[in-house]
């Protein structure tokens, strides 16, 4: 009598766990979603339409509108794109194209240290060395010559919308050139060769067929930077200058939504307070999700097709 | 003598082939200006982290607690250990998680099923981490009308997981099939095959993972300021609030103090070594691995 | 092998009744055997390692001159030193001559981007642009370059009528270039690279991927074309090779061990080696 449970049994069971492992990834994000939703719910039903569009946030009066800090949030995050997205590109051409797998290769592990190094400590430089670099060199300068623009107008402060988008920058470029770099690498050499045979320069070989083979998973690489750069708290919350206003100038101070959350949560005193900063998670989370989701599938078709 | 044919092909290029010859040069020059750009700032961060944390950067710094305002000196010490624990703790509850599920992805059993799961954990990675603190705020916050270090920790293994899942899924697909099918056919069941052949095979990569989501999560502020919320005191109870390096450093840094000022980039100093240490040790134990 | 006595006018061969003809070519014997290139004590590296060894040979012009030989000895880097393809790979270099019309194209008077304007090529796997309509395909060399022919769409059916595809596709000129079946795509690519009238076609083994009926195609192509662009055809198949050419190069190890008039090489070769080719002793 073998009284040993059979080995096929405690392989399904083993097969199941496995099963379950992933289930419960799954959960956790479901979790995460459901939890802050229905955290928000008495402020998005009670504030409806206007919670989106109402510009006071007023946690005494109870009024809370999201408008500034989505403004913020996406004001940042274009200036931030602006910027890295031609220096990640470009360097992920470079660590693609043009490097030697030697140079490639060191160059790639600095730019996934640049990744690597903790947001607080970009938002700590940012405070004492990029603002007070901003407000006594560069902003002067900039509003010297182009001071009439609304877009630099008020006083250099060091901090506020623009210096909260370069500090960004800094931070979606790792993300931008490495997802660049493997979409780029996908491309077939066998492309790049019919190109070379019919005598295009390097840079027309680049232009007229890799990146056009290229081009979906490019746009994946720099939807994933927005990504990143929408839901990034900690650096932005030092430089943005914490401005519940929306104003057109880069020098302004302003607000993201991040940084609110960042700052008030954990003095948010009543209920209501509380759904208010959870209805900013949700917009937050909502815009994030559907752009993780839509560029990875990008991404995914580039690699799939090569 | 030069013949017509010589001649026709002595003659210098014609506009359009230099026109495209420096646009050529141009772009090569952008490129490698974009670089430079880039790099640029890791070096001025790092330089400076060095430059500015290093004097304020004792013995005394690193073991002592902080003192109460207005007064100078002190130091981290609790908040080193409350960041070991925390990041300790998220692994606690990510690894049993991630791992399996890693496993799972690049068995590729259920393929449909693995696609979506695969999917969440990308999506999952991609969540804002101040949203992650949020979930385990309503989680394990709320309900007890208490920070905790448990809350901490487990907002952290949130973040901890998608990356160890993914990591260990890829480590695991580069197992050769030939080892497992070797396995297999020596009548050795599905789960001992897994335990014994193909995870000691891939051990080092799923701990290069692990490492990498350690250091991650040791980096991690926005989601432990209203879980583990941070304390002036040495803890190491998993209910009461703990310390953390990135909180210390915030607060630190947003602080009126200039001492404290000086404090804050000492403690990012601390905080970079150990977080570029873990990259570093899983880069290199990703590398050493036996493929 | 020295060059003195390649250059030399070659002897004369006939043709053994053994040899398949596919179409009747006019014999050449009263025309002057001129070669359009040249390879001069041709020796390739990758690094350090040498990947072709002194090779030196003509490529009678307006004829279609095959190189054979097992895999690894070097015929596709041949080719690519002809054009200067070898050069993209990092970490290689080349010492020796290769002369166009009777100037080294390594000598610094031309680019290696007009070279290849020169001298074009057809690989092995067909690669046509799939981001590019067929048209467009056709019209690559233009648009890479940021340029465009004067009649583009009389340049466009001139090559799809040389590379024996414009029926096929003329209906079709603005599908996306990857839509055609294989042997489509590769005539596809022929006639991108004709598109720009180049003096020399080389072609890298482009039948190899190709169904059969795909390969008598373009192997047909190739007898019609030969008369307005010098060919030179590296390939595995040695029964291809005594279709198409009129002179063969085998290859070994780098080396050129015999060059000849292609129904005599295959018939009464020279050298032992050549022999032991053909007759499969050795893959």
């Amino acid at each position: 009598m073998n009284a040993r449970p059979s080995s096929s049994r405690i392989d399904t069971a083993f097969q199941a766990s496995l099963v379950l492992a992933g289930l419960g990834v799954a959960t956790v994000l479901a979790g995460v979603a459901w939890e802050v939703l229905s955290l928000s719910g008495e402020a998005l039903s009670k504030g409806g339409i206007g919670f989106l569009t109402g510009t006071t946030w007023d946690p005494v009066a109870e009024e809370f509108g999201a408008l500034p800090a989505l403004y913020g949030t996406l004001v940042t995050s274009a200036v931030a794109l602006l910027i890295a997205v031609p220096l990640g590109i470009g360097s992920a051409v470079f660590l693609s194209e043009m490097a030697t797998s030697r140079v490639a290769s060191v160059v790639g592990v600095l730019v996934d240290l640049l990744a690597a190094i903790p947001s607080v400590i970009y938002g700590l430089w940012g405070l004492f060395v990029l603002a007070p670099l901003l407000r006594e060199h560069v902003q002067p300068a900039v509003q010297a010559a182009f001071g009439s623009l609304p877009i630099f107008a008020g006083p250099p402060l060091g901090v506020g919308y623009g210096t909260a988008g370069l500090l960004l920058a800094i931070m979606v470029i790792p993300v931008i050139t490495s997802v660049s770099r493997e979409v780029l690498r996908a491309v077939p050499d066998t492309q790049r060769e019919a190109a070379h045979a019919l005598g295009a320069t390097p840079f027309e070989v680049i232009k007229g067929t890799v990146f056009p083979f290229a081009r979906s998973g490019l746009v994946g690489a720099v939807v994933l930077g927005l990504g990143r750069a929408l839901g990034e708290t900690m650096a932005v919350t030092m430089v943005i200058g914490n401005r519940y206003d929306i104003s057109a100038s880069l020098f302004a101070p302003g607000y993201t939504l991040a940084a609110v959350i960042a700052n008030e949560f954990a003095e948010a005193f009543s209920p209501r307070y509380l759904s208010a900063l959870a209805g900013l998670a949700v917009v937050l989370l909502g815009t994030t999700l559907i752009l993780n989701a839509g560029a990875r599938l990008l991404v995914r078709r580039v690699k799939g097709a090569a | 003598m030069m013949d017509a044919a010589e001649l026709a092909v002595r003659l210098p290029a014609s506009p359009r082939l230099r026109w495209r010859r420096f646009v050529n040069r141009a772009f090569r020059v952008a490129v490698f200006g974009a670089v430079i750009v880039v790099l640029a700032p890791l070096v001025a961060i790092l330089w400076t982290v060095v430059s500015r944390g290093a004097p304020a950067l004792d013995w005394d710094f690193l073991t002592s607690l902080p003192k109460p305002v207005g007064e100078t000196g002190g130091g981290v010490g609790h908040a080193i250990l409350g960041t070991l624990i925390l990041a300790f703790g998220g692994l606690l509850m990510a690894v049993p998680l991630g791992v399996p599920a890693g496993v799972f992805l690049a068995s590729d059993r259920m393929p449909r099923l693995g696609g979506a799961v695969r999917m969440c954990a990308d999506v999952l990675a991609g969540v804002p981490s101040i949203v992650v603190g949020m979930f385990a705020y309503t989680l394990l916050v709320l309900p007890f009308k208490h920070f905790s270090a448990l809350a901490g920790a487990f907002a952290l293994s949130v973040i901890m997981l998608p990356t160890i899942a993914r990591t260990t899924e890829e480590v695991v697909r580069l197992v050769p099939s030939t080892l497992t099918e070797a396995a297999l056919a020596l009548g050795a069941p599905r789960w001992r095959v897994m335990l014994r052949v193909v995870l000691p095979s891939a051990g080092k990569g799923v701990a290069a993972g692990i490492i990498a989501a350690f250091s991650r999560g040791a980096g991690e502020t926005a989601p432990l300021m209203f879980t583990a919320f941070g304390s002036q005191f040495l803890s190491l109870s998993p209910l009461q609030p703990i310390a953390a390096l990135p909180l210390v450093l915030f607060n630190y840094a947003v602080s009126p103090y200039d001492d404290w000022h000086a404090q804050a980039w000492a403690a990012a100093l601390v905080l970079a070594v150990l977080v570029l240490a873990g990259n570093v040790v899983a880069r290199f134990a990703m590398a050493r691995r036996s493929p | 092998m020295s060059l003195a006595s390649i250059l030399a006018p070659l002897p004369d061969r006939s043709p053994p009744a053994a040899r398949r003809v596919v179409t009747a070519r006019p014999a050449a014997q009263d025309e002057p055997r001129v070669a359009k290139m040249v390879v001069d004590s041709l020796s390739a590296f990758y690094g350090r390692n040498a990947v072709l060894r002194n090779v030196s040979l003509p490529f009678v012009e307006r004829t279609v001159t095959a190189i054979i030989g097992p895999s690894g000895c070097g015929k596709s880097t041949l080719v690519r030193c002809m054009n200067r393809m070898h050069e993209i790979i990092p970490g290689t270099s080349v010492t020796g001559r290769v002369l166009l019309d009777g100037r080294d194209v390594y000598g610094g008077h031309l680019d290696a981007i007009e070279l290849r304007r020169r001298v074009g090529m057809v690989f092995q796997k067909p690669n046509p642009f799939p981001t590019m309509t067929v048209r467009d395909n056709v019209l690559a060399g233009w648009r890479l370059t940021g340029t465009k022919p004067h009649d583009a769409d009389a340049v466009v059916e001139d090559a799809l009528r040389r590379a024996a595809l414009w029926d096929e596709v003329k209906d079709r000129l603005k599908a996306p270039g990857a839509s055609l079946s294989g042997g489509q795509a590769q005539r596809l690519c022929i006639a991108r690279a004709l598109a720009v009238q180049p003096d020399v076609l080389l072609m890298d083994e482009p039948c190899s991927a190709l169904d059969p009926i795909a390969t008598a195609r373009i192997e047909e192509l190739i007898h019609e074309l030969a008369p307005s662009v010098t060919i030179v055809i590296v390939t595995h198949n040695m029964q291809q090779a005594a279709r198409v050419s009129e002179n063969t190069a085998f290859l070994y190890m780098g080396e050129l061990v015999e060059y000849g008039a292609t129904a005599g090489l295959f018939t009464r070769p020279a050298d032992p080696r050549t022999e032991d080719y053909i007759t499969g002793r050795f893959g």
